[in-house]
């Protein structure tokens, strides 16, 4: 839920980084201890076995029937080891793999993503070499035939007479091992090229923008329309644009119900493509720049609404996707929607300050509004807290005391200042609601959701049919 | 592209390099390969590499994650003054340092990592970056004085008009409705009890 905060994603980026590279580190150092004993095989001229069939035929008229792929003893690993396919491919896939692997640390991908974007493109290198690696055939294996004329269980002892032509034993034929890698990436690339074309086919699709809205706070809201798009709460898409960089799609959560006409997200100013796009989108004077979009990609959090009770938790940039659910919602809610169970709403809104979030202040007043027009005040409780407090703002809120809105959101309800105290929130949630299932659902640092899932345990009721509390570990 | 700081990814990439260099450089000395002693010299290269890139240095904006344990190398990184904290030096340095663990096969991996991140900081010096350490911010202890706010110095609106000063300044936060000049109120003012 924030700018690159896809679990799944993180998850599979951790294990695909470390597992490999482990192995290969195996890989190379095992090829590197062969290549030696190779290379000291050749250099043998004691008549040992290995010099022997070291210096089996290369290239004779009897095919190559070759072991060793040192051919002379002049010839260095290093020499071998550029000039063949294995041996370069090998060389560009573990330097393509280690530079995608240093621009890829957490620190470098949350500072620098256009660093991480643009070198991890290297992969294609990694797996067209990965694919061709083996072609030459250098890892040999004894022919069939050659089985038979040769055993090496009773064989190997023998060697000095293999040229002997009343020898039971004929020298032995070696073959290369075909190339297997292609085995193992064919299906995920056929894969991966579907998946790239599906996106770019949907990718091409046009996107109209029906209304650009220019929040306080550098916040840019985009409501969009595409063919055929369907989203559901909580989901979100990527989003390109080509007059800014070609390449780069940014991941945005999805302000808007599913209900609505069009699709919206909100754009906070956080680095320098959102900073050229809302830069772009305030020039009155030229054309909007074109948009597009790809997704709607996450789960849905369809849940939420099959709680009878819901809290809902958003601390800082995780109340966007609640921008989706608390409108989905009102709307079921509205249209007296079968699929909606919820009665009441407990929402917690953490952040420093409100700044870069006023437009979602504004959609809570309106919500406000239109509960009370419909007089269902009840429905949605929603609490502020503002973890970034001064003496100031303190002051000022304790002078406006008696006023009828919140001085710092216009809210009805007033901002409290600090981190709530769960304890307290949830105990009175179990005093008013004794009977129900209350699902918590949290967008938010890992700290908080120990600290909820905790008081789930600890407010749940012995008794199942007294109040249960759910903790969703959806990470939107 | 503007912000990126490329140090920091070579710093990454020299880092990662020191670690192929110890262990290229283990491989070679353990298995006893032909010229072995380019291996011991990849392991010793590979150390120092280790020790001077771990420290990670300031970015030009925002905070910085330091590597866990980094203030140590960080005093003695501080000690060589423009040797650490000039990218050219780096990038010579770490371009001089991978070439003997190139005639070795189990090493020359580390030499070609080496010198791509001897590239990278190349470029960084050239956009004119430098090293800079990491401090520890001093705590500011609250100030025990700065928080008790001064009562109000001037009655309320009640404009005695001949001994006017200039009204105090931060009235907002704890004094209440600001004592401004010698005003008439447009409006009478009553006491609230709140």
């Amino acid at each position: 839920c924030d700018r690159w905060g896809i679990p799944a994603m993180m998850f599979l980026s951790c294990l695909l980084c470390s597992f490999p590279s482990f192995h290969l580190a195996i890989h190379i150092i095992a090829h590197l201890f062969n290549f030696h004993r190779y290379s000291r095989s050749r250099q043998a001229t004691n008549g040992s076995l290995a010099s022997i069939l070291s210096s089996l035929s290369h290239g004779e008229k009897e095919g190559d029937s070759w072991l060793n792929p040192i051919q002379s003893p002049d010839m260095t690993v290093e020499y071998v080891t550029f000039t063949s396919i294995a041996g370069l491919t090998g060389v560009i896939m573990t330097i393509a793999l280690i530079l995608m692997v240093t621009s890829a640390t957490k620190f470098i991908r949350k500072n620098y993503f256009e660093v991480f974007w643009y070198t991890h493109h290297l992969f294609v290198f990694y797996i067209v070499g990965l694919g061709i690696h083996g072609i030459g055939g250098i890892v040999r294996g004894q022919t069939e035939e050659s089985m038979n004329e040769n055993d090496p269980h009773k064989c190997a002892e023998s060697f000095q007479k293999w040229d002997n032509h009343d020898s039971d034993c004929r020298d032995p034929q070696f073959e290369g091992h075909p190339p297997e890698s292609w085995k193992w990436i064919l299906a995920p690339v056929i894969l991966y090229i579907f998946e790239r074309i599906l996106r770019f086919y949907r990718s091409q699709q046009k996107v109209v923008i029906t209304k650009v809205v220019m929040h306080p706070s550098k916040v840019l809201e985009l409501q969009m329309n595409k063919g055929g798009f369907s989203m559901e709460v909580g989901q979100y898409i990527f989003v390109n644009c080509p007059s800014i960089s070609l390449l780069e799609w940014h991941p945005f959560t999805l302000t808007s119900a599913p209900e609505e006409d069009s699709f919206s997200i909100h754009i906070r100013a956080a680095g320098d493509w959102t900073e050229n796009l809302i830069r772009a989108f305030e020039q009155q004077d030229s054309s909007i720049p074109r948009i597009e979009v790809d997704g709607p990609f996450g789960t849905a959090s369809e849940d939420v609404f099959q709680y009878e009770v819901a809290m809902l938790v958003g601390a800082g940039i995780g109340v966007t996707p609640f921008a989706s659910i608390l409108k989905s919602i009102w709307y079921k809610f509205q249209h007296a929607d079968h699929d909606l169970k919820t009665q009441k709403i407990y929402f917690y809104w953490i952040c420093r300050e409100t700044g870069a979030f006023s437009w979602f202040n504004d959609l809570l007043i309106s919500l406000e509004q239109e509960m009370e027009e419909l007089g269902k005040v009840d429905f949605l409780n929603y609490r502020l807290f503002l973890t970034g407090w001064d003496s100031n703002i303190v002051g000022h809120a304790a002078l406006n005391f008696d006023k009828a809105t919140d001085i710092v959101t216009g809210l009805k309800q007033k901002t409290s200042f600090g981190r709530p105290m769960w304890d307290n929130e949830f105990s009175t949630i179990a005093t008013s609601h004794p009977k129900s299932v209350v699902g918590v659902f949290l967008c938010g640092p890992r700290t908080l959701a120990k600290s909820l899932r905790k008081c789930c345990h600890r407010y749940s009721s012995l008794d199942p049919r007294k109040v249960q509390f759910y903790f969703n570990k959806e990470n939107f | 592209m503007g912000q990126i700081e490329w140090a920091m990814w070579a710093n990454e990439q020299a880092l990662a390099s020191g670690l192929i260099l110890i262990t290229g450089g283990i491989v070679a000395t353990a298995g006893r390969f032909t010229q072995w002693y380019f291996g011991a010299y990849s392991i010793a290269a590979g150390v120092f590499v280790c020790l001077l890139e771990y420290p990670r240095g300031k970015r030009a904006k925002g905070t910085t994650m330091e590597r866990c344990g980094q203030k140590y190398m960080t005093t003695v990184l501080k000690l060589f003054g423009p040797l650490t904290r000039n990218y050219y030096i780096r990038a010579v340095l770490h371009l001089m340092l991978s070439v003997p663990a190139g005639f070795l096969l189990a090493t020359i991996l580390g030499t070609a990592c080496l010198a791509i991140a001897s590239g990278i900081y190349l470029l960084a010096a050239v956009r004119g970056e430098q090293w800079m350490p990491i401090e520890p911010k001093p705590r500011q202890r609250p100030q025990v004085g700065a928080t008790i706010k001064q009562p109000p110095s001037n009655p309320p609106p009640r404009p005695p008009a001949e001994a006017r000063k200039k009204p105090s300044e931060g009235e907002e936060a704890a004094a209440g409705v600001s004592a401004g000049g010698p005003q008439a109120n447009p409006i009478p003012v009553t006491d609230e009890v709140v």
